[in-house]
């Protein structure tokens, strides 16, 4: 299995009583009241350091992604952080999860900034190709939800040719229109691999199945919630005969580890719960705008309670058992948290999975104290999961490591 | 979000429709076969067409009031009734206005009145200036199309029904925002309403997001058709100001504006709305 840290750059100071006071962290959080530039380099920074020590540490890769008017994640330009990790990383491939297609114009710019930070980190690219959320792309970037889908394919159509062809090429969209399309620099790896997230509606899976990407289920509310739709992405794709290879599905995973059971929860819970209480403080009426969805998938989800039904419920006293116990968070000793995850892994078969290691408030170097534990005491047990069964993992770039790192750098 | 709406032929508005008028169902195909849609058409006499708001199609007693002395045509915009996605073939107001134009020359309308109410109000505008030949006379009710930095239409997408019913209703707690907000008892019927609600937003979406001015002021100066324009003095979604900026750019338009009313001004004022456009459409 190959496993990658994944960031989400929060906000890591928000106020006592934000969610008492603040309308939601997603859209209108006022900036200028909450947040201070000079700090909020300091987190940027941190981000970039914990990312960096993760890559040293040996974890496989490193994951960043992008959301826009987002206290709980603000990397507007996920390739802006990736180019800076592409430079201070050796092997570690660079995950970006994504650049969202639908908010490029033109997409083609997308098409460029990944073949830069392709040629830059030696082949080290995954191509995360989200369609993106609804508040990133309709509230704040102002697309009309029901061009969302349309507008993705065809980005991607763009782009795919724009690295594959060698001619140059007029490429006449519904919503983009080049003459001229020639793309400077283009990646080593010809095709990078494509991880494309989803929250398992049928039209999504269809079209992983159909390009053969690998499929990415990231949602905070842990593996115990996705389970269904991940079995529904298995059985989809056993229907359409493809192979039930694990390194088809990515997974995202909050995990905390301490020195013990009982040391994990004083250490993170105060930060776990800073995450659900206040970082996921959405305005629910921000969340789905109609016609984000399709009408078919409108219609499987009203009449399975509601798209997004329980995310929004009341958790504020939610102990961390709870957290735990609902597999939000895998937390605990380092034997602990690989039993925990390898039960996951091996349930959901996930691949390609990523940890959420920094968590909220979670300061600098606590972050790094979790990142170290994981690496030492957890990662070398789940890493050869699937090794016994041979199979290929055909979604990671040509140019990062393969094989587990010979020894881990102690710092 | 909420969408505020009355399924077509459905209760609404505090009154049942009434049963003695024979109401009928068309379908008709426009964009060379790519675009399917309906129309509700009752009454008897000249052509009224009336374009619904951005909640979708709804009869409602304002419609059985005018089918008393016009026939009524109600054409759901496309994607609102029966296929989904017919609304993803038609790309931008142009095509659907030209979408529009079929529509009446397939119900035999040559240039009959219009009435639009908030977002069909900028589709009627849009008719009338585009082809003002097409349009006799024009009724603007609570309509869109227009926009102030000042004073902004509220996001009726992004707000949530405690935010957005002050704005739409001038009695927000009274039986008939209760009637029109209300869901269906039986679960299905309910999903039902909560599908075709959300679906409605989102293909007046594919003409208005995020803000619902499209350049109608580069155009309306086109519009030759008497035109009436209704509008509630509390509307808080779009707010009167609005009324006269129509004004100003439809010369010759009166302006009927009404106390003890919001954003519907015709269920709200139902006692002086419908005689007065019985009235300018008569004349």
């Amino acid at each position: 299995m190959k496993v990658n840290m994944f960031h989400l750059m929060p906000h890591r100071e928000l106020p006592d009583d934000f969610e008492e006071k603040y309308h939601s962290v997603w859209i209108d959080p006022p900036w200028s009241e909450l947040a201070d530039p000079v700090r909020v380099g300091q987190y940027y920074n941190w981000t970039l350091d914990e990312l960096e020590y993760a890559a040293e540490m040996g974890f496989d890769g490193v994951c960043v992604n992008e959301h826009h008017q987002n206290a709980y994640g603000f990397m507007p330009s996920p390739n802006i952080m990736a180019s800076t990790l592409a430079r201070n990383t050796k092997d570690a491939a660079i995950v970006v999860m994504g650049a969202t297609l639908p908010a490029a114009n033109p997409p083609q710019r997308i098409a460029e900034e990944y073949a830069m930070i392709d040629v830059i980190s030696g082949g080290r690219l995954v191509a995360g190709m989200p369609l993106g959320s609804s508040p990133d792309i309709n509230y704040a970037y102002g697309i009309p939800p029901i061009e969302q889908r349309e507008r993705y394919r065809e980005a991607h159509d763009l782009i795919k040719q724009a690295w594959e062809r060698d001619d140059v090429f007029a490429f006449n969209g519904k919503y983009t229109q080049l003459r001229y399309v020639n793309t400077w620099p283009k990646p080593i790896q010809k095709n990078p691999p494509i991880w494309v997230p989803g929250t398992g509606s049928r039209s999504t899976v269809d079209f992983v199945a159909k390009h053969g990407y690998c499929y990415c289920f990231l949602s905070y509310f842990g593996n115990k919630t996705a389970k269904k739709n991940v079995d529904k992405y298995w059985e989809r794709l056993d229907e359409l005969g493809e192979d039930l290879n694990p390194y088809r599905l990515g997974f995202l995973q909050l995990v905390v580890v301490g020195e013990t059971d009982a040391k994990a929860e004083e250490d993170y819970f105060k930060h776990i719960k800073y995450f659900y209480d206040k970082c996921l403080h959405i305005d629910p009426n921000f969340f789905l705008a109609p016609g984000h969805v399709d009408h078919s998938s409108l219609v499987g989800a009203t009449r399975a309670g509601g798209y997004g039904a329980g995310m929004f419920d009341d958790r504020s006293n939610w102990k961390f058992k709870d957290y735990v116990d609902n597999q939000f968070v895998i937390g605990g000793s380092p034997d602990s948290v690989a039993q925990q995850l390898e039960e996951a892994v091996r349930t959901l078969r996930v691949g390609n999975l990523m940890v959420l290691l920094q968590i909220g408030s979670m300061p600098h170097e606590l972050t790094k104290k979790n990142i170290a534990l994981f690496a030492e005491e957890v990662l070398p047990k789940v890493r050869p999961i699937w090794d016994a069964e041979g199979w290929e993992n055909k979604w990671w770039p040509s140019g990062a490591r393969q094989a587990a790192p010979a020894a881990v750098s102690n710092r | 979000m909420v969408a505020i709406g009355c399924p077509a032929g459905g209760p609404c508005g505090g009154v049942e429709p009434m049963t003695t008028t024979s109401q009928t169902k068309k379908t008709l195909t426009t964009m060379n076969g790519r675009v399917s849609s309906h129309v509700t058409i009752q009454g008897s006499g000249p052509p009224v067409v009336f374009l619904h708001g951005a909640g979708g199609p709804q009869w409602d007693p304002f419609l059985d009031d005018l089918s008393e002395r016009f026939t009524v045509y109600a054409p759901s915009l496309p994607g609102t009734e029966g296929d989904p996605d017919a609304v993803r073939e038609i790309r931008g107001l142009w095509e659907l206005a030209l979408h529009y134009y079929e529509v009446f020359d397939q119900l035999g309308l040559s240039s009959p009145a219009v009435i639009g109410h908030s977002f069909g109000g900028m589709l009627a505008a849009e008719i009338a200036a585009t082809n003002p030949e097409r349009v006799s006379k024009l009724v603007l009710i609570a309509a869109i199309g227009l926009w102030r930095d000042e004073q902004q239409v509220q996001d009726w997408m992004g707000l949530g029904p405690d935010d957005l019913m002050p704005l739409v209703f001038h009695e927000p707690e009274g039986e008939l925002a209760k009637q029109m907000m209300a869901l269906p008892e039986e679960e299905i019927a309910k999903q039902d309403e909560t599908i075709r609600r959300s679906w409605a937003l989102a293909c007046s979406g594919a003409f208005i997001w995020p803000i619902p001015e499209k350049g109608l002021t580069r155009r309306i100066h086109r519009v030759t058709a008497d035109t009436l324009i209704v509008w509630g003095k509390n509307d808080g979604l779009v707010p009167p100001v609005y009324a006269g900026d129509f004004a100003e750019l439809i010369p010759g338009s009166e302006v009927l504006m009404l106390d003890r009313a919001a954003h519907v001004p015709q269920l709200e004022r139902r006692d002086a709305v419908t005689p007065a456009v019985i009235d300018f459409l008569s004349g």
